[in-house]
């Protein structure tokens, strides 16, 4: 067991040291901005001393690095920053109240982003798992090549393709789920899950495709191995011979898939969020592109990239736990 | 509804059993209905249903009643597109089996039908794309003289439409139509030039990689894996962010800043496929010969490691491919990919949205911004097509 576990913490070091790495990457990235930020909201009408006031405000003043550990400080203690676009900045105005920090902003729409991914995970995993099951159980049928085609087009589609297909058959034509997810605080949850059902729909058809042709390939690997042969010869039912022998056998790379998926999530998510009018971190983030808040920017490139390497590092994790070989070493 | 479903589906889990039972007294306990399990009879009841259905909501899309048919507008045209769609495909397939060299011929005796499909669909995108000038009715930035803006698309003049622009024309005056062709040229050849340039940097880099080894491969692959660290959609619009500051800067269009972008992201995993496939190649004995002559490093790249590896590179530049035009549309859905007035697919869905919501009462109107969606989807579903069949192929896989 030992073993393991300094598998599992090399691992944990290792994603540790990449989200460090990542983030100096965003944070340089970020600084590559031409010209000063409190010169371009000033405009032209900016006073040197305006500038210099503003500056020190943003704490502009200082040099790269100690502005790089600030800034990580700040967010080891939950502190993004404040938003650029919501600052009013204490030395012009005159007072220091009102203004919304980063986090509180993040906060709520985080919460809505990861309802989102969880309604979703909901339904795709246990929907693809036995689609996948059903299409080795009917290989090479008519069966398993819709399905294939289905999926793969799908998988191909953009997300927005998708979202407006649903949106057309599923609210315009035949109003069954509403074709806005305006969700906000205190919502039933009945209501709310029926609010977000259209972009939960739609990242499913995303992600779906991946983890059912895995979940396929996997048990479809396995049905040559002579303990398959023996279930076969015992006479058990295909359903039960693949259930019961090949399926347990085949997890590893399911989960692998399942949680690489989650993280692709992350991703499909900012589109999805655009297309439904869904308030989630998706949306913050590309409306702040728009408006180049840069702190927000910076916030939630971190905040995606987190949950991604975290999710692809579960994702490891698993397959080291799952695997019996490494888990008892001779 | 859902209560309306739970109800089919009993109804079909008993018609399922009699179907069974029925097989086997029909053929005198045939082996094909003995030992056919529940399931599987339930599957082919729930086939023939579905294929009901769709046939039925077809007939109603050609219903005289305006209500009715406007419902089922889109699955007709659904239904009617996949039809075609299939016979085009199995014509150019058959086509391809009796005309052409051994080679191709032999090649599309082979073919799967959606292969097929995706072949001919490329086919017919690289044509709109180098021919937009003369297909186009309209020049795509030409706001056309004497015509109104904002004419809805459908060309049914009760609405705001006019049968002269089928699609209509946006909110400046511009052919929507003659869009969606130049849309062909500038989003499609706008992503290739992407792809190329992601494997002029990811294959070069990595066969570099592969061939010298050492701190260059340790660097390189370690950058590598922190830029991939980073989800590919949300590092692309954390750059455009910053590139949009420095366009107007500097003078240089924010198409030719997203390009380059693009192009350095995704050939983060391209150089991941050039160094394995390169690294299986090196340690061959006609590298080792190839070195014994003298032989200079370009020489040993371009001519010694790039042909072994076309194949596997080749598959991956189709599916690049899809990734690269896929986030292109994403980033200009979201208003920050290719600028006007170049006409593009993804923007114009973003502007055409709120049409769809139109679709019960004028389901033309509705066509246009998923002409646009579909058009993108179409492309990929397509090149994914001809990936597939590829890889099943090269890989030699029969089951």
């Amino acid at each position: 067991m030992g073993n393991v576990l300094t598998i599992i913490l090399q691992r944990l070091a290792l994603g540790l040291l990449t989200l460090l790495i990542v983030s100096i990457v965003i944070f340089i990235a970020v600084n590559l901005l031409p010209g000063d930020f409190a010169q371009s909201i000033l405009g032209q009408g900016a006073t040197p001393e305006a500038v210099a006031a503003i500056r020190k405000d943003l704490g502009l003043d200082q040099s790269l690095v100690t502005r790089y550990f600030q800034w990580l400080g700040g967010i080891l203690r939950g502190d993004l920053g404040t938003s650029f676009a919501q600052a009013n900045f204490a030395s012009f105005t005159g007072t220091d109240s009102g203004a919304t920090t980063v986090a509180q902003q993040i906060a709520p729409r985080f919460a809505n982003t990861m309802f989102l991914a969880m309604i979703t995970a909901a339904i795709a995993v246990p929907f693809s798992i036995i689609l996948g099951i059903l299409a080795a159980l009917y290989r090479n049928t008519v069966f398993d090549r819709a399905t294939n085609i289905f999926t793969l087009s799908s998988i191909s589609s953009p997300e927005f393709f998708l979202a407006y297909i649903l949106i057309l058959f599923l609210a315009v034509l035949n109003p069954i789920f509403p074709s806005l997810s305006n969700i906000f605080d205190g919502m039933p949850f009945g209501e709310r899950v029926e609010k977000s059902m259209l972009p939960a729909l739609t990242l499913t058809l995303v992600v779906t495709a991946h983890m059912m042709r895995m979940t396929r390939a996997a048990i479809i690997n396995l049905l040559a191995s002579p303990y398959i042969e023996m279930a076969r010869l015992k006479g058990l039912s295909p359903m039960r011979v693949i259930v019961k022998h090949a399926l347990p056998n085949a997890l590893a790379p399911i989960i692998n898939v399942i949680a690489l998926n989650l993280a692709y999530l992350i991703t499909g998510v900012v589109v999805v969020e655009v297309v439904f009018v869904y308030p989630g971190i998706g949306q913050l983030f590309v409306d702040s592109v728009k408006i180049r808040d840069i702190p927000v920017v910076q916030a939630c490139s971190l905040i995606f990239a987190t949950a991604f390497i975290l999710l692809n590092l579960t994702a490891d994790i698993m397959s080291i736990l799952s695997n019996p070989r490494l888990r008892h070493p001779k | 509804m859902i209560l309306w479903l739970v109800a089919a589906l009993v109804v079909l889990a008993a018609l399922a059993w009699g179907f069974r039972f029925a097989g086997q007294t029909a053929t005198g306990n045939a082996p094909k209905f003995r030992d056919m399990s529940y399931g599987v009879a339930y599957g082919y009841v729930l086939g023939l249903a579905v294929l009901a259905w769709l046939v039925w909501a077809y007939m109603q899309g050609r219903s005289e009643d305006q209500a009715i048919a406007n419902k089922f507008f889109f699955l007709r045209i659904a239904i009617e597109g996949f039809v075609i769609f299939a016979i085009a495909a199995w014509i150019f397939r058959f086509f391809g089996r009796t005309v052409g060299t051994v080679w191709s011929k032999k090649m599309f005796r082979s073919m799967p039908l959606t292969a097929s499909f995706g072949i001919l669909t490329i086919i017919i995108y690289a044509i709109f794309a180098i021919f937009a000038a003369i297909i186009a009715p309209y020049g795509q930035e030409q706001i056309v003289p004497g015509v109104a803006a904002n004419i809805i698309p459908g060309g049914d003049p009760a609405l705001g439409g006019d049968p002269e622009f089928p699609l209509g024309t946006d909110q400046i005056g511009r052919d929507i139509m003659s869009r969606l062709i130049y849309g062909a040229q500038n989003t499609v050849g706008i992503a290739f030039a992407t792809t190329v340039l992601a494997f002029l940097l990811g294959g070069t880099l990595g066969f570099l990689a592969a061939t010298l080894g050492g701190w260059l491969d340790q660097l390189l692959s370690r950058a590598v894996d922190v830029l991939m660290a980073i989800p590919s959609l949300i590092f692309a619009l954390l750059l455009m962010t910053i590139a949009s500051v420095w366009a107007p800067e500097l003078g240089i269009p924010l198409t030719v800043f997203m390009v380059v972008i693009i192009a350095v992201i995704d050939s983060t995993r391209v150089f991941r496929l050039a160094r394995a496939v390169g690294q299986n190649i090196v340690v061959m004995d006609y590298i080792e010969a190839a070195k014994l002559r003298g032989e200079g490093l370009g020489y040993l790249v371009f001519k010694e490691i790039l042909p072994n590896a076309t194949a596997p590179l080749l598959a991956e530049f189709g599916l690049r491919f899809c990734f690269v035009f896929l986030t292109i549309a994403a980033l200009s859905f979201l208003g920050v990919g290719i600028q006007p007035p170049l006409a593009d697919w993804g923007t114009m869905v973003r502007d055409l949205g709120g049409f769809v919501n139109f679709a019960q009462f004028a389901p033309m109107a509705a066509t246009a911004p998923l002409l646009a969606a579909g058009a993108i989807a179409l492309l990929t579903v397509a090149v994914n097509f001809v990936v597939d069949w590829m890889l099943h192929k090269s890989s030699g896989l029969k089951e």
